[in-house]
């Protein structure tokens, strides 16, 4: 079944590589240029590894894939990402 | 507690079950004592890892259902027929078995106490875990955030933690609360059976001009039609937080 979730399933295997939250950085989309949580983006869970969309205009924001230690992320498709860095 | 649960890189951790509580004929909470567990926000999950003697291992990810705490935690599953890990989490996990988790996880779909409200929660079955985090922490922190719940389920069977969200609905000012039965009501009482409707989500006081903090969580066509419902009527798109889950759960 073709169906996505959303950018929430993001933040566990992000946060085994990221110190800080994926979820509620804000990030630009290089295709269309809508920034967003990317909490908010799409993502298709039955490709191999996970694969972001943008919720506006459906091009893909960030890929992510991992074997046994090993992370591969292509995030090519966000241009910019504003994270949310506490204690500073 | 917020801060101490967005920094630092994700690591394994094991926990041990203290109790085990039936919701539903089909959904157990497990509580968790976790030592070092620095608390959560409310609406972030963990994930969980069963590893096999033949070290063939796999993980699901749980939305938190109590308040925020130090040490411990409650997850609610429900068991997925064809699952591969929720039916071990549901019918064979005991009170002082260990289970390994690492969390918290998610900074986005959260709710901090310190908001003002009103803040709207809707639940498409078993999405209403991570709202009733949310309920339980507002209650926790003395928060007088108006609330309001719209709970859709099957039938009145499949509810979750329904003698405590009547308690709340009788006894907390500023809490409100309404069921959506999609397929059978309460035996004996009339109630309309179908799916979600604008009037269900615009009660009085809860329309777009109040502009409440809106979170959705259940599964991704409930909670696409609960949203496109919600735009419709008025309400701001980015006042609207959402969490699907979907058929790679179990």
């Amino acid at each position: 079944m073709n169906t996505h979730l959303d950018g929430n399933v993001l933040a566990g295997p992000l946060g085994e590589v990221f110190a800080v939250d994926i979820t509620s950085a804000m990030g630009q989309c290089a295709s269309c240029g809508t920034s967003a949580a990317m909490g908010e983006a799409l993502v298709y869970t039955d490709a191999p590894g996970l694969v972001a969309r943008c919720r506006t205009c459906g091009e893909v924001v960030l890929r992510v894939n991992r074997t046994a230690g090993r992370t591969w992320l292509d995030m090519r498709g966000i241009s910019c990402l504003e994270l949310h860095t506490p204690g500073e | 507690m917020a801060r101490a649960a967005v920094l630092g890189r994700l690591t394994w951790q094991v926990g041990t079950v203290t109790e085990i509580r039936e919701e539903s004929p089909t959904a157990r909470t497990i509580v968790l004592d976790v030592p070092g567990w620095p608390g959560h926000a409310a609406g972030q999950h963990v994930d969980v890892r069963l590893t096999a003697d033949d070290g063939y291992s796999t993980q699901r990810s749980y939305s938190i259902a109590s308040a925020p705490a130090a040490d411990r935690l409650e997850l609610t599953v429900q068991r997925l027929e064809d699952g591969e890990v929720s039916p071990y989490l549901t019918d064979i996990l005991r009170p002082g078995y260990p289970l390994e988790l690492r969390g918290p996880i998610g900074g986005w779909f959260v709710w901090d106490p310190a908001e003002p409200g009103p803040v709207m929660l809707v639940a498409g079955g078993s999405g209403v875990v991570p709202l009733m985090s949310m309920i339980r922490a507002r209650e926790e922190a003395g928060s007088q955030a108006p609330f309001r719940l719209v709970y859709s389920v099957r039938s009145p069977e499949t509810v979750l933690y329904a003698a405590e969200l009547e308690r709340l609905r009788q006894a907390v000012d500023g809490f409100q609360m309404s069921y959506v039965y999609t397929r059978s009501g309460p035996p004996g009482v009339k109630v309309r059976i179908g799916r979600l409707t604008p009037v269900v989500l615009s009660a009085p006081g809860w329309t777009s001009e109040t502009a409440p903090a809106v979170f959705i969580c259940g599964p991704t066509g409930f909670v696409e039609a609960a949203a496109s419902l919600l735009v419709k009527a008025g309400h701001e798109a980015g006042a609207i937080k959402t969490e699907r889950f979907g058929p790679s759960g179990g």
